[in-house]
């Protein structure tokens, strides 16, 4: 009967919401972290993190931009005490909003200076390097272009994938712009377009796509390709590196911050602190397969050491503001329509 | 009573208002250069999709309803649940069954418009497909029996009796429909086709006013939409007959192709998608300890978020009938301009991506007074932000259903002495009911895949399943977007079971 139903309903509405309730109330110490990075990869650093300190941490999970913009949107009255984004881009955008508490230099120490704000605003957690993924069934390896700057060559027409609308893509470019300047990003951008490069939504679905042979080379983060051969050893994907610290394998840090608006410092500082120690750093190196920043920890055996990359030193407060460029000179580019 | 839910309705508008107000006209002129091409798409694949939509949901409804296909008891379990998969998740399935390198190599694989057509046909249809399932159980077997008495042959008679009386039905599903693909963002991407929600996405973070200002004209394009359809209901007067029994139409030697059809349009909005996710639990994760590895792996991480999948859709589907069934019978009413305003307003919330209504509500409940600001990222406030977002749908069907009470019926009361209250109670609600049901159906299965606003307004710490899938497709972990993705459906299935389906299927 109808009445049955609708009393079940609501029962298991008001046990809900009771539950929501008592969620709410606060122990001695809780954090409230915003993550941009998803919950399998960094979920059991956090709970290890509350066993040694007692420290009840409280996790928002989301795309580092949306939470970006949440937290401004909140204001003073963010409840967040940390932000951890997936993207120097998000990042910069509170630093440059004003949302974002200055780091100890004990923290910041910890990390060396080029992965991290000059203000002291943000510190580097993990890098992530752009690569060339591959499909070596149609890619002899003596195709491979020796810089990124070659792929608007003839010989790559159509055979390029990329994700303009996508974080790491953008991210990418803006480093390009500090590098190189805004013409010749924009001339490469040009030549990508109109040497007819795919364009993609993701990084996944680029390495889905080569995978495939729907094309046979994509740029996109080193990652993504490692844990998709995890899943499927059969993959003819492989990952390139662009030699000679040619900006194409360039490497953008992930990073952790402690929002201004958070009541707990301390417990904040301590928590950046615990993600950059040793036993944090080798988790991001064997389990998410990223680059440490930190306490001497060396990559995955598979990755190329850290030395033999090109490391973006841009000044992340005018990349969060310089965004904008980068989208428009990607929109000029004429790279976005698919 | 009607004006106070439109105004509420209306708070996601104003928050769009507000932010373009005061931009210079330097702004229309940057939207006309830079978003003039995606706006123009996300037109053409709005018409194209709710197009497909109204013939497929039609179809398949009066086919699963009032003819002998076999099998349409399963059918009718089967043929709602696409509804439920994540459009990201749909896209990223097909794209993975089909062509080269896919589950069935020799189908081709299909990407950009057509793409993006097929994968929200598929997983919009029952937007159309639920409401006519209902309505085409309680149009009148008198009229029928009528014209076949006066010599109309049964395709005749469907044409000429039973499609008018659906018609603004089948109006108000393709309306939902085209909405949906206004705001869609999951499948287009995937797909490769360039839309306003591209725009809107790419420009969230550096440039709020490109992003808001568009979001502002998808919510104006839905307002001409919704009026669109208003004005085919203006005349409608509903028919008037007598009996319950409905006439079953023998389909004959047409049964085999309308079989072949049901089944093609299941093999690809369901068998397909469901297929890669099994591919992808027994391909496994061999990601060291991250995540869900494959069979033999525990599924109770699933717990939590399923339960909370569960409680938040059931949640929003009854509040959002309750809230919305007031306009909803106004509005199918005669009388007026405040509850036609306030059911355009309703409607228009549906074409705003979920990203902009949670803004919104965070906008509105950050700066709330006293003892409401305490509401923030609490279960209410999510199913408030969902019951904002997806009120259209329900109240799309209650009107429809409210659009074919027949007077009549409501005067022969009057007449044998009830007074208004039992007038109601007796005679509209009994007839309004699977309109409203149909109604919750749709909140419910489209809350069970809503997103945005359950990532940043729940509270803390509170998972559901398409949270789940999001974070595993993110990082490319495929074996937990399949295990979550099998679990998401089975949930929903249950869940439509028992809303919609326990006693129909039981008589």
């Amino acid at each position: 009967m109808p009445n049955t139903r609708m009393r079940l309903f609501a029962a298991t509405v008001l046990v809900a919401l009771v539950a929501a309730a008592c969620g709410g109330d606060a122990g001695d110490r809780r954090l409230t972290v915003y993550s941009g990075r998803t919950e399998n990869l960094i979920g059991p650093l956090l709970e290890r993190f509350t066993a040694q300190t007692g420290i009840e941490v409280e996790v928002r999970y989301g795309q580092s931009a949306d939470l970006a913009l949440l937290i401004d949107q909140e204001g003073d009255r963010s409840p967040a005490d940390v932000f951890i984004s997936q993207s120097p881009g998000a990042v910069g955008y509170l630093a440059e909003r004003g949302r974002l508490r200055p780091l100890d230099d004990g923290v910041l120490s910890l990390v060396p200076s080029e992965f991290r704000n000059e203000g002291g605003l943000w510190v580097g957690l993990t890098g992530r390097v752009r690569t060339l993924v591959y499909n070596r069934d149609l890619v002899d390896e003596s195709q491979l272009p020796g810089s990124v700057f070659d792929l608007t060559d003839e010989r790559y027409r159509g055979a390029v994938a990329v994700a303009p609308a996508n974080g790491s893509f953008q991210d990418f470019v803006t480093a390009m712009r500090e590098l190189e300047g805004d013409d010749a990003t924009l001339a490469w951008l040009r030549g990508l377009a109109d040497n007819g490069a795919p364009t993609y939504a993701n990084n996944t679905s680029i390495v889905q796509a080569v995978a495939r042979g729907d094309v046979p080379m994509g740029l996109v983060n080193h990652y993504y390709n490692i844990r998709a051969k995890a899943e499927d050893p059969t993959l003819p994907t492989e990952n390139y590196f662009f030699p000679g610290g040619d900006i194409g394998s360039l490497l953008i840090v992930t990073a952790a911050s402690i929002v201004d608006a958070g009541d707990q410092p301390e417990a904040a500082t301590e928590l950046i602190r615990f993600l950059l120690s040793e036993d944090a750093q080798s988790f991001f190196a064997g389990k998410t397969f990223e680059y440490p920043l930190a306490a001497g920890v060396e990559p995955a055996s598979a990755l190329p050491p850290l030395s033999s990359i090109e490391v973006a030193t841009y000044d992340f407060d005018r990349l969060g503001g310089g965004l904008e460029r980068t989208t428009s000179l990607i929109d000029a580019s004429g790279l976005e329509a698919p | 009573m009607v004006a106070v839910i439109g105004l509420a309705y209306a708070f996601p508008v104003l928050y769009l208002v507000g932010a373009a107000v005061g931009l210079g006209p330097d702004l229309w002129e940057k939207l006309a250069s830079t978003a003039a091409a995606p706006l123009r798409n996300s037109i053409t694949i709005a018409v194209a999709v709710a197009a497909a939509c109204a013939v497929l949901g039609t179809t398949l409804a009066w086919l699963v309803t009032r003819t002998d296909l076999p099998g349409r008891r399963i059918w009718r379990v089967v043929l709602p649940l696409p509804l439920v998969i994540p459009s990201f998740v749909g896209a990223t399935a097909l794209l993975a069954a089909f062509g080269r390198g896919g589950l069935v190599p020799f189908i081709p694989r299909i990407e950009g418009f057509w793409g993006a057509f097929l994968v929200l046909t598929l997983l919009s249809y029952p937007y159309v497909y639920l409401p006519v399932s209902a309505r085409l159980s309680t149009t009148l077997p008198s009229l029928e029996e009528a014209s076949r008495l006066l010599g109309h042959r049964p395709a005749s008679t469907v044409l000429r009796v039973v499609l008018p009386q659906i018609r603004h039905t089948v109006a108000a599903g393709t309306l939902l429909v085209a909405l949906y693909a206004l705001s869609d963002f999951g499948a287009v991407s995937l797909m490769r086709f360039d839309t306003a929600t591209r725009v809107i996405f790419a420009s969230r973070l550096f440039d709020r006013s490109t992003s808001l200002t568009l979001g502002l004209v998808l919510a104006l394009l839905a307002l001409g939409v919704a009026a669109a359809e208003r004005l085919e209901t203006r005349r409608w007067r509903p028919a008037t007959g007598v009996g319950t029994r409905q006439i079953t139409y023998h389909l004959g030697r047409a049964s085999t192709p309308a079989l072949l059809m049901v089944a093609a349009v299941a093999a690809t909005a369901l068998v397909a998608p469901l297929a890669v996710f099994v591919s992808w639990v027994i391909r496994g994760s061999a990601t060291v300890g991250v995540g869900y590895e494959g069979l033999g792996d525990s599924l109770a991480f699933l717990l939590s978020p399923a339960l909370g999948s569960a409680v938040a859709a059931v949640a929003a589907a009854i509040v959002a009938v309750a809230v919305t069934f007031p306009v909803a019978v106004a509005a199918a009413r005669p009388r007026g301009r405040v509850p036609t305003v306030a059911a355009l307003i309703v409607t228009s919330v549906f074409a705003l991506p979920g990203l902009v209504v949670a803004l919104a509500v965070v906008f509105w409940a950050v700066q709330a007074p006293g003892p409401l600001a305490g509401l923030y990222q609490t279960f209410p406030l999510l199913v408030f932000a969902y019951v904002l977002h997806f009120g259209a749908q329900a109240m799309g069907a209650t009107r429809s259903a409210a659009l074919d009470v027949p007077r009549l019926y409501d005067d022969a009361g009057r007449t044998l002495g009830a007074g208004p209250r039992r007038r109601f109670l007796r005679i509209e609600l009994p007839l309004l009911r699977p309109g409203v049901l149909t109604g919750a159906g749709l909140v419910m299965l489209s809350t069970l895949k809503e997103l945005p606003a359950t990532l940043l307004l729940a509270p803390i710490g509170f998972e559901t399943l398409a949270t789940r899938i999001w974070g595993a497709a993110e990082d490319g972990f495929f074996a937990e977007v399949g295990i979550t993705s099998l679990t998401l459906v089975l949930v929903s299935g249950v869940l439509t079971w028992a809303l919609l389906l326990r006693r129909e299927l039981r008589r």
